[in-house]
């Protein structure tokens, strides 16, 4: 058994030795590289859970042979804070929404929820469905997750890291907008 | 086992040669799956993510060169135009993450009657070829050719599957797919058509319907009678509830069903009909929209 | 409880409640910063140093007799520490819940599709497997016992347990069973004063909680002979007290610390890996970690009873109930688990919230070869609910009448009895209910020109542009009980601290409460501040070094373990404040904490928590117990038997493709009473999820078996619903406090699963005008196997 595995994990080269060649992508971060935050739930890519970014692209890392990460550049939920050590515009969304419960879909949903604002940051009710069809939620009922992903692009169109105040005011624009966007309403 | 990471196609097929056993893995959607739950143990896995062309695509005049590997998620973004058959069923692939790895490279290679890919390759004709590669040489094999079983291809074992050739679109396709979940769900069954108005021909390709994809060729042969018959080509008159209805009816009779957990062979039979009727609509509506404005020309 | 005036009371309530962060606020959970980070430990993600990992083979067979078992093969793989199988278990073989029917392994004999066989650790989950496929078993395949049938013919068909091996009550194959009379319960002379009767046989699939957090822990032995487990689980005690007769350890010396919950809803009520891996950890001298594929936990875990039922309800011309008549038989699989409670449930809540004079009812579980079956969201009451819902529908029909009309004529209402004779001393808006969300604003219709893909019944898959949609509307309204019932001796234990830290007073809770992602920790933070008036909350680790905290089930924890963190923390705030008489005098009977200070209603701030505290912390356990309930009678049903009851009423409108069979949610509105909102976001976020899952239960989630095994035991063929399949969830809460209840709250968790899943398929009925009295509703049932109209 094993083989040397390098490649870059959230901007930082990391080295795993002794890998099984039937060894996932997923195994290695988790169980090798101590980093745990790519979570397990089904290991046959359909929960999307273990959501990574595989070179750029959100991928099921329980699906990507270990062996075939060589040189490549992975980042997970770890690397997705914001630079000055807090939390990053997804992240807190996600937090503030009230989008997390028992939190083991919470990874892959905010690694496929960043992918999805990097590449359009208005997406509609149906845009953000679509793009989260893959990733499975068993606590929430996906309305909170919803919330979350409006909320965090309200807060980065109005600007990364231009302050609270901005970051207050596209909340209240985004709920205009949503009043005639959104799909159902919560009241109570 | 052992991990063989070929850095090109030579390097690959010299790799397949000489360990025939190896399990060629690009995106692994459905290779691992079978790994990490011990359903396979290959005595190696052969690794194609670094054979840079697999993942490229090119056309050639009529005919899109579609690389191996080439991922979903770029199919639905880049071939919608010339392949909007393959365009549709990519988008029913899996979710964003698989279609971000899956390629119909895999869906061939795998030859599950399950796989999105196969009925619009089928659908697409006669000329749809896998360029079937081995340090030996290279085989065109005909898609009608290339399934041969439940899971099993005409690839022999020294062979790796290096691109498909498609036919660009000459006319309307259409894809659709009856899953019992409205996103990330594998075919109950499915249904591609493919009109071809220069030819005055019809394709089509059932998915989980029998032990393979597979056409119904009789169903083409009835509508192609039909249409021509009545003109249909010309007039763009749509098609009549008696041809729709005789056209579906062929349809499922051309599946081969199982019952399974996913659904009946009563079901399958039925949506197969249905799909092909509606979809028959929709590519005539889409044909008599466009005819005249030589779109298909 | 301290003898003040009402009028003091709730002055002091209200300024107690004057942090946004206290009860009634929806703070942030204090665990969420850790799980968007990835950094929240779940039980998969543990790992210690010279770790194993712990792989269990289990039965491909449903009822097999083992003739030899063969480990040699196993051992003999390199990298392997031990193979162990029931032979090996130093105590008790036997465990369970409520029976102890249960071997830790099998032995000799084989009663579900699944059963562990024995268990490896090696130093790699792959060499573990592999060994584990090395070990030979000779089973001797026998037919197995799976219909409802079979099971009640056991001379025919033979025993699940042989008649010796009972363990329990039971006889035959029947686990437990409950009858119950009501009012002259069903006679002849009863069924003459209906003008109308409706009968109707009902059936339910089995569901899957599928929480996403695959069962898991690490087993570390520890010096004194015994183990630490550290584990995801629902009840840290009830683990403890079944595995340490298995292990043959006292008590003392199994120790379990709570891992990071992926969430539970029933599934982690019994024990999956907690046993096994304590066996390998303790024969290793090494810890062992387990972790199961998602495979494994389909044939790990417990599910939701099927049901066969029959319904008969009489009613007047008028639209009043007369009578019911009803069978409720649930497939309780091969061994009891919460069997028992689910009986009891669905006879005492399976009648609905309605008044209906006379009742007879008979509930019974079986004992089959099929998996077992036992706790999940809404037990009992959500099979049950699916029946009498569909017959309220179908005798509205029979009468002309409104729905939601009929149903509000014979809604119970407070001071009304339950065929149970029990009183509802509390709060039961049902009627109320059904009044708001039928008020609720219908979503727009299909757009019938190229409606968007997305929102049509088969999604992207491209099946239909609007052919064959139509849409339909349902209604329905739901009971649950919440708490332990039955005169089970339900607690909950919480310590409370507080202290000055850097000048600041905080509280420190302590409990056993398993958090499985409900946000019980937020509530418990929330409490604190709310009855210390303290900011700064410390939520230490869940174990065993403290008193059980029950379940987290039944929809009890915020009421049992929040009710006794509130009792904990009264009790500080009463010696806080005693001390402070007797440094400064104080005499008024006016004083509370609140903004860190010591407050006097009629005086203001007196002086800072902090200043009077000092350097002596104030640390204080109490058990907090709810009202005491009764028992049944095994023949009449008779009984106080339920603490509290829960009501939820569900708008649903659906599309349908009629030709194609495929169903699309739309909307799934809900309204609840949920007696006080001790945090809004929390609450509506259990309403949406339990929605969701009855929207499973609904149209498309099902354990398939044949023959007993299980043929779908993944996430690619036991769907749970995607955000595509999930509509927007409209919530609306009442705030009807009940006066027996810690701050008048009602458990909230479940009321939603038991009343959502009837409101789709009344839906999807209006829309398709079939009779559907099976669920998960599939597409055969809409096309080629209709079972005809309603």
């Amino acid at each position: 058994m094993g083989m040397r595995v390098t490649f870059t994990a959230n901007g930082r080269p990391v080295e795993a030795d002794d890998v099984w060649e039937g060894e996932s992508l997923l195994y290695v971060l988790r169980e090798r590289l101590g980093l745990p935050g790519s979570k397990n739930a089904c290991e046959q890519g359909e929960c999307g859970s273990c959501t990574v970014y595989l070179d750029g692209l959100p991928v099921c890392a329980c699906l990507v042979a270990a062996g075939q990460v060589q040189d490549r550049e992975v980042r997970t939920v770890e690397g997705l804070g914001a630079r000055d050590g807090g939390l990053g515009v997804v992240q807190q969304a996600f937090l503030d929404a009230g989008a997390v419960q028992c939190g083991f879909c919470t990874p892959g949903l905010l690694v496929q929820t960043d992918a999805l604002l990097a590449r359009d940051p208005r997406p509609c009710d149906a845009d953000i469905r679509e793009a989260l069809s893959g990733n499975l939620c068993r606590c929430t009922g996906y309305e909170t997750i919803m919330d979350a992903v409006r909320l965090a692009a309200a807060r980065t169109r109005a600007g990364r890291g231009a302050g609270a105040d901005r970051a207050d005011r596209a909340d209240r624009a985004d709920r205009a907008d949503r009043a005639d966007r959104t799909e159902g309403t919560v009241t109570g | 086992m052992e991990f063989l990471r070929p850095s090109d196609w030579a390097g690959a097929l010299a790799a397949k040669a000489e360990h025939p056993a190896a399990l060629p893995v690009a995106g692994g959607t459905d290779v691992m799956v079978e790994l990490n739950f011990g359903l396979r143990r290959p005595p190696a896995v052969l690794d194609l993510n670094r054979v840079g062309e697999l993942a490229e695509w090119s056309r050639d005049g009529a005919v899109v060169r579609l690389g191996a590997a080439v991922p979903y998620s770029r199919i639905i973004g880049e071939l919608s135009g010339p392949l909007p058959g393959l365009a549709l069923a990519a988008r029913t692939v899996g979710s964003p993450q698989i279609r971000n790895r899956g390629s119909v490279g895999g869906n061939l290679g795998a030859a599950s009657p399950a796989g999105d890919a196969h009925p619009p390759l089928l659908a697409a004709g006669r000329d749809v070829l896998v360029e079937a590669d081995s340090v030996r040489g290279t085989r065109l094999i005909p898609i009608d050719d290339f399934y041969r079983g439940v899971k099993r291809n005409a690839l022999e074992p020294d062979e790796l599957i290096r691109a498909v050739r498609i036919p660009v679109a000459d006319g309307p396709q259409q894809f659709s797919k009856v899953g019992t979940r409205n996103a990330m769900v594998i075919a109950v069954c499915a249904f591609a058509l493919a009109l071809h108005p220069r030819t005055r021909t019809v394709g089509t390709g059932l998915g989980s319907a029998a032990p393979t994809p597979r056409r119904a060729v009789e169903a083409e042969q009835y509508l192609r009678e039909v249409l021509a018959e009545r003109g249909r080509w010309d007039s763009g008159e749509p098609p009549g509830a008696e041809e729709l209805r005789r056209f579906g009816e062929l349809v499922a009779a051309a599946a081969d069903p199982i019952d399974d957990v996913r659904g009946s062979a009563d079901y399958r039979r039925h949506a197969l009909a249905v799909m092909a009727r509606r979809t028959l609509t929709w590519a005539w509506n889409d044909y008599r929209e466009r005819t005249g404005s030589a779109a298909w020309a | 409880m301290s003898a003040r005036t009402v009028q003091g009371e709730k002055n002091l309530q209200d300024i107690r409640q004057s942090s946004p962060h206290g009860v009634g606020g929806s703070p942030l959970r204090p665990d969420g910063t850790l799980k968007v980070r990835g950094e929240f430990a779940y039980s998969s993600d543990l790992w210690h140093e010279s770790m194993l990992w712990g792989t269990t083979l289990r039965s491909p067979h449903a009822r097999a007799n083992i003739r030899s078992v063969d480990v040699s093969g196993a051992l003999a793989v390199p990298g392997v520490f031990a193979v162990l199988t029931h032979e090996d278990i130093p105590g008790e073989k036997y465990y369970g819940l409520d029976v102890p029917d249960q071997p830790a392994l099998a032995i000799d004999r084989i009663r579900y599709h699944g059963e562990p066989v024995a268990l490896v650790a090696a130093d790699h989950p792959e060499t573990a497997r592999r060994a584990a496929r090395n070990i030979e078993v000779d089973y001797e395949v026998l037919t197995p016992i799976v219909t409802e049938e079979q099971c009640l013919d056991p001379r025919t068909y033979g025993y699940v347990h042989e008649p010796h091996e009972y363990r329990s009550h039971a006889h035959g194959n029947i686990c437990h069973e409950q009858r119950l009379v009501h009012g002259l319960g069903v006679t002849d002379e009863v069924r003459a004063m209906a003008d109308v009767v409706v009968r109707g046989s009902y059936e339910v699939g089995m569901q899957d909680q599928a929480f996403l957090g695959p069962e898991s822990g690490l087993a570390v032995p520890a010096e004194d002979g015994g183990v630490d487990l550290y584990v995801a689980t629902q009840w840290l005690h009830a683990d403890r007290r079944q595995m340490a007769p298995v292990l043959g350890l006292p008590e003392e010396k199994v120790r379990l610390t709570l891992a990071g919950v992926g969430g539970a809803f029933g599934g982690r009520e019994d024990l999956s890996m907690q046993i096994h891996a304590c066996l390998l950890a303790l024969r290793t001298g090494r810890p062992v970690k387990i972790v199961y594929s998602r495979d494994e936990s389909f044939l790990g875990h417990v599910h939701r009873h099927p049901a066969r039922m029959t319904y008969e309800h009489g009613a007047t011309r008028d639209g009043r109930l007369v009578y019911s008549d009803a069978r409720i038989v649930l497939d309780g699989g091969a061994y009891a688990s919460t069997s028992p409670a689910v009986v009891g449930n669905a006879a005492s809540l399976g009648n609905g919230p309605y008044v209906i004079p006379n009742v007879r009812m008979h509930a019974l579980a079986l004992y089959s070869n099929n998996p077992s079956c036992g706790a999940m969201r809404g037990f009992g009451a959500v099979q049950a609910a699916f029946g009498y819902e569909s017959q309220m529908d179908r005798l509205a029909a029979e009468l002309g009448m409104d729905p939601v009309g009929f149903r509000q004529l014979n809604a119970v209402r407070q001071g009304d009895r339950m065929p149970t004779g029990q009183e509802i001393d509390a709060p039961a808006p049902v009627a109320e209910l059904l009044r708001r969300v039928k008020d609720m604003p219908l979503p727009p219709p299909l757009e019938a020109r190229d409606p968007d893909l997305r929102r049509l019944p088969g999604g992207l898959s491209n099946t239909s542009h609007g052919e064959g949609v139509v849409r339909g509307v349902g209604y329905s309204v739901g009971i649950k009980n919440v708490g332990f019932s039955e005169g089970f001796d339900d607690h909950s234990t919480a310590r409370v601290r507080l202290e000055v830290i850097g000048g600041e007073p905080v509280a420190l809770v302590h409990t056993a409460m398993a958090e499985v992602g409900q946000g019980g920790v937020t509530v418990h933070a929330q409490i604190a501040r709310t009855e210390l008036g303290v900011e700064q909350v410390t939520i230490q680790p869940a174990d065993t070094r403290i008193g059980s905290a029950g379940s987290t089930s039944a929809s009890r924890q915020t009421y049992m373990t929040g009710g006794a963190v509130k009792l904990a923390a009264e009790a500080v705030r009463r010696e806080l404040i005693e001390r402070g008489r007797r440094r400064y005098g104080w005499t008024g009977d006016d004083l509370t904490l609140a903004d860190g200070k010591v407050v006097s209603a009629s005086a203001g701030p007196l002086v800072p928590i902090a200043d009077l505290l000092g350097d002596e912390a104030i640390d204080l356990t109490r058990e907090h117990r709810h009202r005491p309930t009764a028992p049944f009678d095994p023949e009449t049903g008779q009984g106080f038997g339920h603490v509290q009851y829960s009501f939820c009423a569900n708008r649903a409108v659906v599309d349908v493709d009629v030709e194609l069979g495929l169903v699309k949610v739309v909307e799934l509105s809900a309204v609840q009473d949920v007696g006080r909102a001790v945090n809004p976001l929390a609450v509506v976020g259990q309403i949406q999820g339990a929605c969701t899952q009855a929207l499973g239960l609904a149209v498309m989630e099902e354990i398939v078996l044949r023959d007993g095994k299980v043929r779908n035991a993944s996430f690619t063929d036991y769907l749970v619903p995607t955000i595509l399949d999930t509509p927007p969830i409209p919530v609306e809460i009442l705030e009807l406090p009940d006066p027996h209840a810690p701050y008048g709250l009602r458990g909230v968790g479940e009321a939603p699963t038991v009343s959502a899943t009837p409101s789709i398929v009344a839906a999807v009925r209006a829309a398709t005008g079939l009779a559907l009295n099976r669920i998960p509703v599939r597409p055969e049932h809409l096309t080629t196997e209709r079972p005809g109209t309603a």
